[in-house]
Protein backbone atom coordinates (compact mmCIF):
# COMPACT_ATOMS: atom_id res chain seq x y z
CA UNK A 1 0.00 0.00 0.00
CA UNK A 2 1.36 3.51 -1.00
CA UNK A 3 1.31 6.51 1.41
CA UNK A 4 1.79 10.22 1.15
CA UNK A 5 3.92 11.63 4.74
CA UNK A 6 4.56 15.04 4.74
CA UNK A 7 7.27 16.64 6.40
CA UNK A 8 6.95 20.57 8.20
CA UNK A 9 9.30 22.30 10.19
CA UNK A 10 11.81 24.81 10.90
CA UNK A 11 14.69 23.96 8.49
CA UNK A 12 17.66 22.93 10.25
CA UNK A 13 20.80 20.35 9.29
CA UNK A 14 19.67 16.68 8.66
CA UNK A 15 15.93 16.36 8.82
CA UNK A 16 15.80 13.71 5.73
CA UNK A 17 18.55 12.09 7.45
CA UNK A 18 16.41 11.97 10.37
CA UNK A 19 12.68 11.31 8.94
CA UNK A 20 14.40 8.35 6.66
CA UNK A 21 15.69 6.78 9.22
CA UNK A 22 12.59 6.61 11.07
CA UNK A 23 10.86 5.20 8.28
CA UNK A 24 13.99 2.80 7.43
CA UNK A 25 13.15 1.42 11.47
CA UNK A 26 9.44 0.80 10.46
CA UNK A 27 10.52 -0.95 7.31
CA UNK A 28 8.97 1.55 5.14
CA UNK A 29 10.60 2.02 1.58
CA UNK A 30 10.65 5.48 -0.06
CA UNK A 31 9.62 5.40 -3.39
CA UNK A 32 9.85 9.57 -4.21
CA UNK A 33 10.87 12.66 -2.34
CA UNK A 34 10.36 15.97 -3.59
CA UNK A 35 11.09 18.68 -0.83
CA UNK A 36 11.69 23.00 -0.45
CA UNK A 37 12.64 25.68 2.49
CA UNK A 38 10.22 28.34 2.23
CA UNK A 39 10.76 30.81 4.24
CA UNK A 40 13.03 29.21 6.85
CA UNK A 41 9.90 26.68 6.82
CA UNK A 42 11.43 22.92 5.68
CA UNK A 43 8.39 21.02 3.82
CA UNK A 44 9.01 17.70 2.45
CA UNK A 45 6.20 15.41 0.48
CA UNK A 46 7.18 11.29 0.40
CA UNK A 47 5.60 8.89 -1.71
CA UNK A 48 6.34 5.53 0.48
CA UNK A 49 5.09 1.78 0.35
CA UNK A 50 4.30 0.30 3.78
CA UNK A 51 3.15 -3.11 2.50
CA UNK A 52 6.73 -4.53 4.48
CA UNK A 53 5.75 -2.17 7.81
CA UNK A 54 5.39 -4.36 10.83
CA UNK A 55 2.92 -2.31 12.31
CA UNK A 56 -0.97 -2.24 11.09
CA UNK A 57 -0.96 1.59 9.38
CA UNK A 58 -2.88 3.12 11.99
CA UNK A 59 -0.31 2.93 14.72
CA UNK A 60 2.64 3.64 12.08
CA UNK A 61 0.60 7.28 11.47
CA UNK A 62 0.63 8.15 15.63
CA UNK A 63 4.54 6.45 16.21
CA UNK A 64 5.20 9.12 13.16
CA UNK A 65 3.34 11.77 14.86
CA UNK A 66 4.71 11.22 18.34
CA UNK A 67 8.64 10.77 17.07
CA UNK A 68 8.05 13.76 14.90
CA UNK A 69 6.92 15.96 17.74
CA UNK A 70 9.90 15.09 19.62
CA UNK A 71 12.33 16.37 16.38
CA UNK A 72 10.04 19.46 16.35
CA UNK A 73 8.52 18.31 12.99
CA UNK A 74 4.69 18.14 11.90
CA UNK A 75 5.01 14.41 9.97
CA UNK A 76 2.03 13.66 9.01
CA UNK A 77 1.00 9.64 6.95
CA UNK A 78 -2.04 9.75 5.16
CA UNK A 79 -3.16 6.67 2.52
CA UNK A 80 -3.02 7.95 -0.53
CA UNK A 81 -6.59 6.85 -1.73
CA UNK A 82 -7.26 10.03 -0.23
CA UNK A 83 -5.32 12.30 -2.49
CA UNK A 84 -5.99 10.25 -5.61
CA UNK A 85 -10.47 10.65 -4.53
CA UNK A 86 -9.93 14.14 -4.50
CA UNK A 87 -7.63 14.84 -7.49
CA UNK A 88 -8.12 11.82 -9.91
CA UNK A 89 -10.96 10.50 -11.87
CA UNK B 1 1.47 11.14 -9.77
CA UNK B 2 -0.03 13.27 -7.65
CA UNK B 3 1.87 16.75 -7.87
CA UNK B 4 2.62 18.53 -4.78
CA UNK B 5 0.19 21.04 -5.24
CA UNK B 6 -2.77 18.79 -4.74
CA UNK B 7 -1.24 17.31 -2.27
CA UNK B 8 -0.51 20.44 0.07
CA UNK B 9 -4.39 21.69 -1.06
CA UNK B 10 -5.59 18.45 0.33
CA UNK B 11 -4.36 18.90 3.12
CA UNK B 12 -4.87 22.87 3.63
CA UNK B 13 -8.74 22.03 2.96
CA UNK B 14 -8.24 19.78 6.16
CA UNK B 15 -6.19 21.95 8.51
CA UNK B 16 -7.32 25.77 7.48
CA UNK B 17 -10.76 25.41 5.71
CA UNK B 18 -12.47 22.90 8.56
CA UNK B 19 -12.91 20.15 5.74
CA UNK B 20 -14.20 16.95 7.38
CA UNK B 21 -16.67 13.60 7.09
CA UNK B 22 -19.64 14.87 9.24
CA UNK B 23 -21.00 11.94 10.26
CA UNK B 24 -20.82 8.30 9.88
CA UNK B 25 -24.62 6.75 10.41
CA UNK B 26 -25.50 3.14 11.00
CA UNK B 27 -28.83 2.92 9.94
CA UNK B 28 -30.07 -0.34 11.91
CA UNK B 29 -33.68 -2.18 11.47
CA UNK B 30 -35.35 -2.66 14.93
CA UNK B 31 -37.91 -4.84 13.29
CA UNK B 32 -36.97 -7.94 14.54
CA UNK B 33 -37.03 -6.56 18.40
CA UNK B 34 -41.03 -6.29 18.52
CA UNK B 35 -41.84 -7.81 21.43
CA UNK B 36 -45.61 -8.05 23.56
CA UNK B 37 -43.59 -7.39 26.46
CA UNK B 38 -41.39 -4.17 26.50
CA UNK B 39 -39.12 -5.02 28.98
CA UNK B 40 -38.06 -7.93 26.07
CA UNK B 41 -38.57 -5.14 23.07
CA UNK B 42 -35.93 -3.02 25.53
CA UNK B 43 -33.86 -6.23 25.74
CA UNK B 44 -34.11 -7.31 21.93
CA UNK B 45 -33.43 -3.12 20.80
CA UNK B 46 -30.17 -2.73 23.39
CA UNK B 47 -29.00 -6.05 22.07
CA UNK B 48 -29.39 -5.92 18.76
CA UNK B 49 -27.99 -2.20 18.54
CA UNK B 50 -25.38 -2.67 20.62
CA UNK B 51 -23.78 -6.25 18.30
CA UNK B 52 -24.60 -4.40 15.27
CA UNK B 53 -22.78 -1.43 15.79
CA UNK B 54 -20.06 -2.79 18.42
CA UNK B 55 -17.44 -1.64 16.36
CA UNK B 56 -18.45 1.45 15.10
CA UNK B 57 -16.98 4.07 16.69
CA UNK B 58 -13.56 2.48 16.27
CA UNK B 59 -14.01 1.67 12.85
CA UNK B 60 -14.60 5.12 11.97
CA UNK B 61 -11.60 6.14 14.12
CA UNK B 62 -9.14 3.80 12.11
CA UNK B 63 -10.36 5.54 9.20
CA UNK B 64 -9.63 9.03 10.36
CA UNK B 65 -6.07 8.29 11.63
CA UNK B 66 -5.13 6.38 8.24
CA UNK B 67 -7.21 8.93 5.92
CA UNK B 68 -6.03 11.57 7.86
CA UNK B 69 -9.72 13.16 7.62
CA UNK B 70 -11.74 13.96 10.61
CA UNK B 71 -14.35 11.96 11.13
CA UNK B 72 -16.57 14.41 13.50
CA UNK B 73 -19.61 12.14 14.39
CA UNK B 74 -20.23 8.78 14.59
CA UNK B 75 -24.16 7.54 14.74
CA UNK B 76 -26.38 5.40 14.75
CA UNK B 77 -30.47 5.28 13.28
CA UNK B 78 -33.05 3.35 14.38
CA UNK B 79 -36.80 2.27 12.81
CA UNK B 80 -39.15 4.74 13.76
CA UNK B 81 -39.96 3.63 17.67
CA UNK B 82 -43.82 3.91 17.39
CA UNK B 83 -43.66 1.02 14.48
CA UNK B 84 -41.59 -0.85 16.83
CA UNK B 85 -43.48 -0.18 20.24
CA UNK B 86 -46.55 -0.60 18.86
CA UNK B 87 -46.50 -4.25 19.36
CA UNK B 88 -45.46 -3.77 23.23
CA UNK B 89 -48.65 -3.71 25.62
CA UNK B 90 -48.07 -0.44 27.46
CA UNK B 91 -48.81 3.49 27.15
CA UNK B 92 -45.47 4.28 28.44
CA UNK B 93 -42.93 4.12 25.92
CA UNK B 94 -40.01 6.20 27.44
CA UNK B 95 -38.47 3.21 28.51
CA UNK B 96 -37.84 2.48 25.07
CA UNK B 97 -36.05 6.25 24.43
CA UNK B 98 -34.10 5.37 27.75
CA UNK B 99 -32.89 1.56 26.00
CA UNK B 100 -31.89 3.33 22.78
CA UNK B 101 -29.66 6.00 25.17
CA UNK B 102 -28.38 3.23 26.96
CA UNK B 103 -27.09 1.39 23.38
CA UNK B 104 -25.74 4.44 22.48
CA UNK B 105 -23.56 5.02 25.67
CA UNK B 106 -22.32 1.47 25.15
CA UNK B 107 -21.50 1.99 21.85
CA UNK B 108 -19.52 5.24 22.39
CA UNK B 109 -21.64 7.36 19.85
CA UNK B 110 -23.13 10.58 20.53
CA UNK B 111 -26.48 10.81 18.95
CA UNK B 112 -28.86 7.74 17.92
CA UNK B 113 -32.14 8.65 16.18
CA UNK B 114 -34.89 7.34 15.41
CA UNK B 115 -37.20 8.18 18.30
CA UNK B 116 -39.94 8.59 15.58
CA UNK B 117 -43.17 8.43 14.02
CA UNK B 118 -44.94 8.60 10.69
CA UNK B 119 -48.02 10.34 10.61
CA UNK B 120 -48.11 12.40 7.58
CA UNK B 121 -52.14 10.64 6.96
CA UNK B 122 -53.17 9.76 10.03
CA UNK B 123 -52.24 8.51 13.95
CA UNK B 124 -52.32 5.20 15.12
CA UNK B 125 -52.42 4.37 18.75
CA UNK B 126 -49.14 3.48 19.32
CA UNK B 127 -48.03 7.29 17.54
CA UNK B 128 -50.14 9.05 19.67
CA UNK B 129 -47.95 7.31 22.46
CA UNK B 130 -44.86 7.81 21.28
CA UNK B 131 -46.02 11.77 20.95
CA UNK B 132 -47.33 12.22 24.32
CA UNK B 133 -43.99 10.63 25.49
CA UNK B 134 -41.30 12.55 23.61
CA UNK B 135 -40.69 15.56 25.87
CA UNK B 136 -40.23 13.05 28.78
CA UNK B 137 -38.05 11.03 26.89
CA UNK B 138 -35.96 13.96 25.66
CA UNK B 139 -35.55 15.13 29.08
CA UNK B 140 -34.78 11.61 30.46
CA UNK B 141 -31.98 10.81 27.79
CA UNK B 142 -28.63 12.37 26.90
CA UNK B 143 -28.38 10.99 23.40
CA UNK B 144 -31.52 10.47 21.74
CA UNK B 145 -33.08 12.34 18.78
CA UNK B 146 -37.03 12.38 18.03
CA UNK B 147 -38.62 13.22 14.94
CA UNK B 148 -42.14 12.97 13.53
CA UNK B 149 -43.25 13.45 10.15
CA UNK B 150 -46.47 15.36 9.72
CA UNK B 151 -46.86 15.98 5.86
CA UNK B 152 -46.10 14.77 2.15
CA UNK B 153 -46.56 15.82 -0.85
CA UNK B 154 -48.11 12.31 -1.40
CA UNK B 155 -50.70 12.61 1.45
CA UNK B 156 -51.44 15.88 2.45
CA UNK B 157 -50.48 17.42 6.22
CA UNK B 158 -51.98 15.78 9.25
CA UNK B 159 -52.83 19.43 11.04
CA UNK B 160 -54.34 17.24 14.11
CA UNK B 161 -50.41 15.85 14.51
CA UNK B 162 -49.03 19.24 13.30
CA UNK B 163 -51.24 20.90 16.81
CA UNK B 164 -49.52 18.15 18.73
CA UNK B 165 -46.18 18.48 17.80
CA UNK B 166 -46.82 23.12 18.10
CA UNK B 167 -47.68 21.26 21.85
CA UNK B 168 -45.35 18.85 22.20
CA UNK B 169 -42.44 21.40 21.20
CA UNK B 170 -43.55 23.61 23.75
CA UNK B 171 -44.00 21.58 26.70
CA UNK B 172 -40.44 19.31 25.42
CA UNK B 173 -38.59 22.86 25.80
CA UNK B 174 -40.71 23.51 29.43
CA UNK B 175 -39.67 19.77 30.78
CA UNK B 176 -35.66 21.12 29.94
CA UNK B 177 -36.05 24.50 30.85
CA UNK B 178 -32.88 24.16 33.01
CA UNK B 179 -31.06 23.92 30.15
CA UNK B 180 -33.10 26.64 28.08
CA UNK B 181 -35.41 24.55 26.38
CA UNK B 182 -32.27 22.24 24.84
CA UNK B 183 -34.72 19.27 24.61
CA UNK B 184 -36.12 21.20 21.28
CA UNK B 185 -32.65 20.98 19.70
CA UNK B 186 -33.15 17.20 19.55
CA UNK B 187 -36.34 17.35 18.16
CA UNK B 188 -37.54 17.59 14.06
CA UNK B 189 -41.03 18.18 12.60
CA UNK B 190 -40.84 17.29 8.99
CA UNK B 191 -42.83 17.42 5.81
CA UNK B 192 -41.78 14.55 3.22
CA UNK B 193 -39.30 12.93 5.88
CA UNK B 194 -36.57 11.07 3.95
CA UNK B 195 -35.31 7.53 4.96
CA UNK B 196 -31.37 7.57 4.88
CA UNK B 197 -30.56 10.82 6.13
CA UNK B 198 -27.81 10.23 8.38
CA UNK B 199 -27.67 13.61 9.93
CA UNK B 200 -29.10 14.62 13.81
CA UNK B 201 -31.54 15.19 14.94
CA UNK B 202 -33.54 13.96 11.91
CA UNK B 203 -32.26 10.64 11.22
CA UNK B 204 -34.21 7.43 11.10
CA UNK B 205 -33.66 4.10 9.66
CA UNK B 206 -36.70 3.57 6.73
CA UNK B 207 -38.76 0.71 6.43
CA UNK B 208 -37.93 0.31 2.95
CA UNK B 209 -33.91 0.29 4.54
CA UNK B 210 -31.69 -3.31 4.57
CA UNK B 211 -31.20 -4.68 7.77
CA UNK B 212 -28.03 -2.31 8.21
CA UNK B 213 -26.47 0.18 6.19
CA UNK B 214 -24.05 2.87 6.73
CA UNK B 215 -24.77 6.34 5.11
CA UNK B 216 -22.56 9.35 5.53
CA UNK B 217 -22.36 13.00 5.50
CA UNK B 218 -19.84 15.39 4.18
CA UNK B 219 -19.44 18.94 4.44
CA UNK B 220 -17.58 21.87 3.59
CA UNK B 221 -18.32 25.27 3.95
CA UNK B 222 -15.10 26.45 4.66
CA UNK B 223 -13.92 24.54 1.66
CA UNK B 224 -16.17 26.54 -0.56
CA UNK B 225 -15.81 29.85 0.64
CA UNK B 226 -12.27 29.51 0.38
CA UNK B 227 -12.75 28.72 -3.16
CA UNK B 228 -14.65 31.30 -3.60
CA UNK B 229 -12.56 33.74 -2.99
CA UNK B 230 -10.54 32.83 -6.33
CA UNK B 231 -13.38 33.99 -8.18
CA UNK B 232 -14.35 37.56 -6.78
CA UNK B 233 -16.35 39.76 -9.11
CA UNK B 234 -16.74 37.36 -11.33
CA UNK B 235 -20.32 36.31 -13.15
CA UNK B 236 -22.26 33.86 -11.61
CA UNK B 237 -21.61 31.01 -14.21
CA UNK B 238 -18.11 30.92 -12.74
CA UNK B 239 -19.24 30.52 -9.05
CA UNK B 240 -21.36 27.63 -10.21
CA UNK B 241 -18.70 26.06 -11.35
CA UNK B 242 -16.04 26.68 -9.02
CA UNK B 243 -18.69 25.22 -6.52
CA UNK B 244 -19.18 22.39 -8.78
CA UNK B 245 -15.76 21.49 -8.69
CA UNK B 246 -15.26 21.78 -4.87
CA UNK B 247 -18.33 20.08 -3.98
CA UNK B 248 -17.15 17.37 -6.70
CA UNK B 249 -14.13 16.74 -4.81
CA UNK B 250 -15.18 16.99 -1.31
CA UNK B 251 -17.89 14.17 -2.06
CA UNK B 252 -15.32 11.55 -3.76
CA UNK B 253 -13.53 12.02 -0.22
CA UNK B 254 -16.93 11.27 1.57
CA UNK B 255 -17.46 8.23 -0.96
CA UNK B 256 -14.23 6.93 -0.17
CA UNK B 257 -14.48 6.89 3.28
CA UNK B 258 -18.10 5.39 3.37
CA UNK B 259 -17.02 2.70 1.02
CA UNK B 260 -13.64 1.86 3.18
CA UNK B 261 -16.42 2.16 6.62
CA UNK B 262 -18.91 -0.39 4.71
CA UNK B 263 -15.92 -2.97 3.56
CA UNK B 264 -14.55 -2.92 7.13
CA UNK B 265 -17.67 -3.29 9.07
CA UNK B 266 -19.47 -5.67 6.18
CA UNK B 267 -22.35 -3.49 6.16
CA UNK B 268 -23.64 -2.24 3.07
CA UNK B 269 -23.28 1.21 1.77
CA UNK B 270 -26.27 3.37 1.20
CA UNK B 271 -26.20 6.82 0.69
CA UNK B 272 -23.70 9.63 0.51
CA UNK B 273 -25.52 13.00 2.14
CA UNK B 274 -24.07 15.75 -0.31
CA UNK B 275 -25.29 18.42 2.17
CA UNK B 276 -23.35 21.90 3.17
CA UNK B 277 -23.45 21.25 7.09
CA UNK B 278 -22.06 24.47 9.03
CA UNK B 279 -20.62 24.46 12.21
CA UNK B 280 -20.12 27.48 14.96
CA UNK B 281 -16.06 27.76 14.02
CA UNK B 282 -15.39 30.88 12.10
CA UNK B 283 -14.40 30.04 8.76
CA UNK B 284 -16.98 27.01 8.28
CA UNK B 285 -20.26 29.28 7.75
CA UNK B 286 -22.96 28.80 4.93
CA UNK B 287 -23.79 32.37 5.56
CA UNK B 288 -20.32 33.72 4.82
CA UNK B 289 -20.73 31.63 1.39
CA UNK B 290 -23.72 33.90 0.55
CA UNK B 291 -21.87 37.34 1.33
CA UNK B 292 -18.84 36.18 -0.13
CA UNK B 293 -21.10 36.19 -3.71
CA UNK B 294 -22.01 39.81 -2.76
CA UNK B 295 -23.94 40.41 -0.14
CA UNK B 296 -23.36 42.77 3.14
CA UNK B 297 -25.28 40.32 5.29
CA UNK B 298 -26.77 36.92 4.64
CA UNK B 299 -30.42 37.70 5.49
CA UNK B 300 -30.40 41.05 2.58
CA UNK B 301 -31.98 40.99 -0.49
CA UNK B 302 -30.74 38.38 -3.13
CA UNK B 303 -30.00 35.79 0.06
CA UNK B 304 -32.74 33.46 -1.81
CA UNK B 305 -30.76 33.56 -5.03
CA UNK B 306 -27.63 33.22 -3.61
CA UNK B 307 -28.66 29.74 -1.46
CA UNK B 308 -30.37 28.68 -4.74
CA UNK B 309 -27.27 28.35 -6.84
CA UNK B 310 -25.17 27.03 -3.94
CA UNK B 311 -27.41 24.58 -3.22
CA UNK B 312 -28.02 23.38 -6.95
CA UNK B 313 -23.80 23.75 -7.70
CA UNK B 314 -23.75 21.32 -4.81
CA UNK B 315 -25.90 18.57 -6.01
CA UNK B 316 -24.77 19.15 -9.60
CA UNK B 317 -20.97 18.43 -8.42
CA UNK B 318 -21.67 16.00 -5.54
CA UNK B 319 -23.89 13.99 -7.83
CA UNK B 320 -21.25 12.71 -10.31
CA UNK B 321 -18.74 11.71 -7.68
CA UNK B 322 -20.70 9.26 -5.46
CA UNK B 323 -22.61 5.85 -6.41
CA UNK B 324 -25.27 6.74 -4.44
CA UNK B 325 -26.61 9.91 -3.78
CA UNK B 326 -29.33 10.46 -0.88
CA UNK B 327 -30.56 11.69 1.96
CA UNK B 328 -31.12 15.66 2.37
CA UNK B 329 -28.38 16.33 -0.14
CA UNK B 330 -28.53 20.04 0.37
CA UNK B 331 -27.12 23.19 1.99
CA UNK B 332 -28.23 23.00 5.52
CA UNK B 333 -29.13 27.02 7.29
CA UNK B 334 -29.61 26.11 10.93
CA UNK B 335 -29.02 29.35 12.35
CA UNK B 336 -27.20 28.59 16.13
CA UNK B 337 -24.62 26.39 14.27
CA UNK B 338 -23.29 28.87 11.56
CA UNK B 339 -21.41 31.65 12.58
CA UNK B 340 -22.48 33.87 9.58
CA UNK B 341 -26.18 33.31 10.75
CA UNK B 342 -25.89 33.93 14.20
CA UNK B 343 -24.36 36.94 13.33
CA UNK B 344 -26.97 38.40 10.86
CA UNK B 345 -29.75 36.93 13.15
CA UNK B 346 -27.91 38.93 16.03
CA UNK B 347 -27.52 42.38 13.86
CA UNK B 348 -31.41 41.91 12.54
CA UNK B 349 -30.25 41.45 8.66
CA UNK B 350 -31.97 37.99 9.31
CA UNK B 351 -35.17 37.57 10.10
CA UNK B 352 -37.96 34.10 10.32
CA UNK B 353 -39.93 35.05 7.12
CA UNK B 354 -36.54 35.44 5.42
CA UNK B 355 -35.27 32.19 6.60
CA UNK B 356 -38.94 30.67 5.46
CA UNK B 357 -37.87 31.69 1.74
CA UNK B 358 -34.36 30.58 2.02
CA UNK B 359 -36.29 26.78 3.19
CA UNK B 360 -37.82 26.72 -0.17
CA UNK B 361 -34.38 26.89 -2.02
CA UNK B 362 -32.28 24.91 -0.02
CA UNK B 363 -32.57 21.74 2.80
CA UNK B 364 -33.89 21.60 5.42
CA UNK B 365 -36.10 23.78 7.19
CA UNK B 366 -36.40 26.31 10.19
CA UNK B 367 -33.04 24.93 11.93
CA UNK B 368 -31.79 25.31 15.34
CA UNK B 369 -34.16 29.00 15.91
CA UNK B 370 -34.75 29.92 19.39
CA UNK B 371 -38.38 31.57 19.88
CA UNK B 372 -39.55 33.83 22.65
CA UNK B 373 -40.30 30.86 25.73
CA UNK B 374 -44.05 32.93 25.68
CA UNK B 375 -44.60 31.96 22.12
CA UNK B 376 -47.77 29.87 21.98
CA UNK B 377 -48.14 26.36 21.23
CA UNK B 378 -50.69 27.26 18.22
CA UNK B 379 -48.22 29.95 16.81
CA UNK B 380 -45.25 27.01 16.32
CA UNK B 381 -47.82 24.76 14.88
CA UNK B 382 -48.72 27.46 12.42
CA UNK B 383 -44.80 27.99 11.73
CA UNK B 384 -44.78 23.90 11.75
CA UNK B 385 -47.59 23.84 8.71
CA UNK B 386 -46.07 26.75 6.87
CA UNK B 387 -42.97 24.71 6.49
CA UNK B 388 -44.66 21.24 5.73
CA UNK B 389 -46.75 23.67 3.08
CA UNK B 390 -43.57 24.47 1.31
CA UNK B 391 -42.69 21.27 1.71
CA UNK B 392 -45.59 19.75 0.33
CA UNK B 393 -46.31 21.96 -2.68
CA UNK B 394 -42.72 21.76 -3.88
CA UNK B 395 -41.65 18.02 -3.26
CA UNK B 396 -38.76 18.41 -1.06
CA UNK B 397 -38.01 17.87 2.58
CA UNK B 398 -38.64 20.43 4.97
CA UNK B 399 -38.59 20.35 8.53
CA UNK B 400 -38.88 22.51 11.74
CA UNK B 401 -36.40 22.49 14.64
CA UNK B 402 -36.97 25.60 17.08
CA UNK B 403 -36.30 25.94 20.60
CA UNK B 404 -38.92 28.47 22.38
CA UNK B 405 -36.25 28.96 25.14
CA UNK B 406 -38.41 29.46 28.65
CA UNK B 407 -38.09 32.72 30.12
CA UNK B 408 -36.40 33.84 27.43
CA UNK B 409 -37.21 36.78 25.02
CA UNK B 410 -35.93 38.74 21.42
CA UNK B 411 -32.16 40.05 22.58
CA UNK B 412 -31.46 37.31 24.77
CA UNK B 413 -29.18 34.67 23.75
CA UNK B 414 -29.43 30.45 24.15
CA UNK B 415 -26.39 28.69 24.23
CA UNK B 416 -26.39 25.15 22.81
CA UNK B 417 -22.60 23.98 23.49
CA UNK B 418 -20.71 21.77 21.06
CA UNK B 419 -21.86 21.80 17.55
CA UNK B 420 -25.59 22.84 18.19
CA UNK B 421 -23.50 26.61 19.14
CA UNK B 422 -25.50 29.52 20.11
CA UNK B 423 -29.42 31.32 18.82
CA UNK B 424 -29.84 34.72 19.50
CA UNK B 425 -33.61 34.28 20.18
CA UNK B 426 -35.54 35.98 16.82
CA UNK B 427 -38.92 37.40 17.45
CA UNK B 428 -42.10 35.60 15.63
CA UNK B 429 -45.48 37.36 14.65
CA UNK B 430 -47.35 38.15 17.61
CA UNK B 431 -50.92 38.04 15.92
CA UNK B 432 -52.72 34.99 16.52
CA UNK B 433 -52.90 31.25 14.51
CA UNK B 434 -54.67 29.61 17.14
CA UNK B 435 -58.27 29.46 15.18
CA UNK B 436 -56.47 28.05 12.52
CA UNK B 437 -55.05 25.23 14.31
CA UNK B 438 -57.55 24.43 16.24
CA UNK B 439 -59.89 23.15 12.87
CA UNK B 440 -57.55 20.25 12.86
CA UNK B 441 -58.28 17.40 10.01
CA UNK B 442 -56.25 17.28 7.28
CA UNK B 443 -54.87 19.74 4.22
CA UNK B 444 -55.38 17.23 1.56
CA UNK B 445 -52.85 16.09 -0.94
CA UNK B 446 -51.63 18.78 -3.67
CA UNK B 447 -52.83 18.21 -7.62
CA UNK B 448 -48.99 17.45 -7.75
CA UNK B 449 -49.51 14.55 -5.79
CA UNK B 450 -51.47 12.82 -8.46
CA UNK B 451 -48.47 11.67 -10.69
CA UNK B 452 -49.67 8.77 -11.80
Amino acid sequence: MHAIVTVIGKDRVGIIADVCALLSQQRVNVLDISQTVMQEYFTMIMMVDVTDAELPFAELVKLLEEEGKSLNLTIRAQREDIFNAMHRI
Amino acid sequence: MLSRNEILETIDMIDQQHLDIRTITMGISLLSCCDPDPEAACRKIYDKICRTAENLVKTGEQIEREFGIPIVNKRISVTPMALVAAASETSDYVPFAKALDRAAKTCGVNFIGGYSALVQKGMTAADRKLIASIPEALAETDFVCSSVNVGSTRAGINMDAVRLMGETVKKTALRTADRDGFGCAKLVVFCNAVEDNPFMAGAFHGVGEAESIINVGVSGPGVVYHALQSVKGQPFDEVAETVKKTAFRVTRMGQLVAREASQRLDVPFGIVDLSLAPTPAVGDSVARILEEMGLETCGTHGTTAALALLNDAVKKGGVMASSSVGGLSGAFIPVSEDEGMIAAARSGALGIDKLEAMTCVCSVGLDMIAIPGDTPAETIAAIIADEAAIGMINNKTTAVRVIPAPGKGVGDTVEMGGLLGTAPVMPVHKESSADFIARGGRIPAPLNSLKN
